[in-house]
């Protein structure tokens, strides 16, 4: 994965809006990454619905997250209505884990490994964080501890 | 601004929800009260020689109504009567709507117009986010999660070896 220090790579994720994300979307604000593997299942949703909880406590230290699969945006969108959350979901369905690639967190198995990243308004990579495994579901402590409590 | 950072388990607070013998482990849970998952631990623990300190995880878009179920036992709690709550919400999840709490707190013999204004206050709402904050910093991430406490220091407990501490 790509390590702290880094600038962010060049890039494009797709918003459920069809509008592009890119690495200028990192300008100004600090951005939590939340890669994760598939839409719909049991641990992506743990995490979504964890994540939820704590939106205001993040968006209180100045962070915007967004969640990064290589679902559909249609799926997506299902997917976070289903859920009744809130966090923005970017799509790196085509060309297929393009953005993963980037940031070194596409699994062999083609989809993202369940995987965190904290990029400043700069554009550098301030922490990552890998799960041992797709299965593992990282506490939410982990990115307050990161954001420098 | 609240402090989500990691932490350990905090150590029982003077408010804590405590039953069991005296000199039984120590067991703190972090659940909610619409967990299928949470319904059998509470089942498993029944009977057993055990101290079971309880913590509110309610995750609403997980457990839509566990929220409110959280509040309405502080505010039982309030009367003296967390346990009895505890125990009836766990009795039957698939009833966990208003009037179902109501029916709850009149069955239970409580103060209703107090326990309708105590559970949507703003101290129950501090009290069940107070739990929920410290299993965000322990590292909490589903429920059931438990955790063995021996004096002062707390081991996270799988449930499948929970048998072992807890016989």
């Amino acid at each position: 994965m790509i390590s702290a220090g880094a600038l962010a790579p060049e890039f494009t994720l797709k918003r459920g809006d069809g509008s592009d994300f890119t690495e200028r979307d990192f300008d100004g604000q600090t951005t939590v990454l939340v890669f994760y593997p598939f839409a719909f299942s049991s641990v992506c949703t743990d995490q979504l619905n964890l994540y939820q909880e704590v939106l205001d406590e993040l968006r209180a230290r100045g962070a915007t997250m967004y969640g990064v699969s290589c679902d559909a945006s249609y799926s997506q969108t299902a997917f976070r209505e289903q859920l009744g959350v809130t966090i923005e979901q970017l799509s790196d369905f085509e060309p297929k884990g393009e953005a993963c690639r980037a940031f070194g967190v596409y699994h062999p198995g083609g989809f993202p490994q369940r995987a965190l990243a904290i990029i400043g308004p700069d554009r550098v990579v301030k922490w990552t964080y890998q799960a041992p495994s797709p299965g593992d579901l990282p506490g939410v402590n982990l990115i307050f501890d990161a954001l420098g409590e | 601004m609240h402090r989500l950072g990691s932490a350990p388990v905090p150590e029982p607070w003077s408010d804590d929800h405590l039953r069991g013998a005296l000199g039984a482990p120590v067991v703190v849970q972090y659940a909610d009260f619409e967990c299928p998952f949470c319904a059998a631990l509470h089942e498993r623990l029944s009977g057993r020689r055990v101290q079971v300190l309880y913590r509110h995880f309610p995750v609403r878009s997980s457990h839509p109504r566990a929220w409110a179920a959280a509040c309405a036992s502080e505010a039982a709690a309030s009367q003296g009567r967390f346990w009895e709550m505890h125990d009836l919400l766990y009795a039957d999840q698939a009833r966990l709507e208003d009037p179902h709490l109501w029916r709850r707190a009149q069955d239970l013999g409580l103060d209703l117009e107090r326990f309708d204004h105590e559970r949507r206050s703003d101290e129950v709402r501090a009290r069940v986010r107070r739990d929920f904050e410290s299993g965000v910093r322990a590292g909490v991430v589903t429920t059931p999660t438990l955790f063995a406490l021996n004096r002062g220091e707390a081991q996270r407990v799988d449930t499948k070896t929970l048998d072992g501490l807890v016989p």
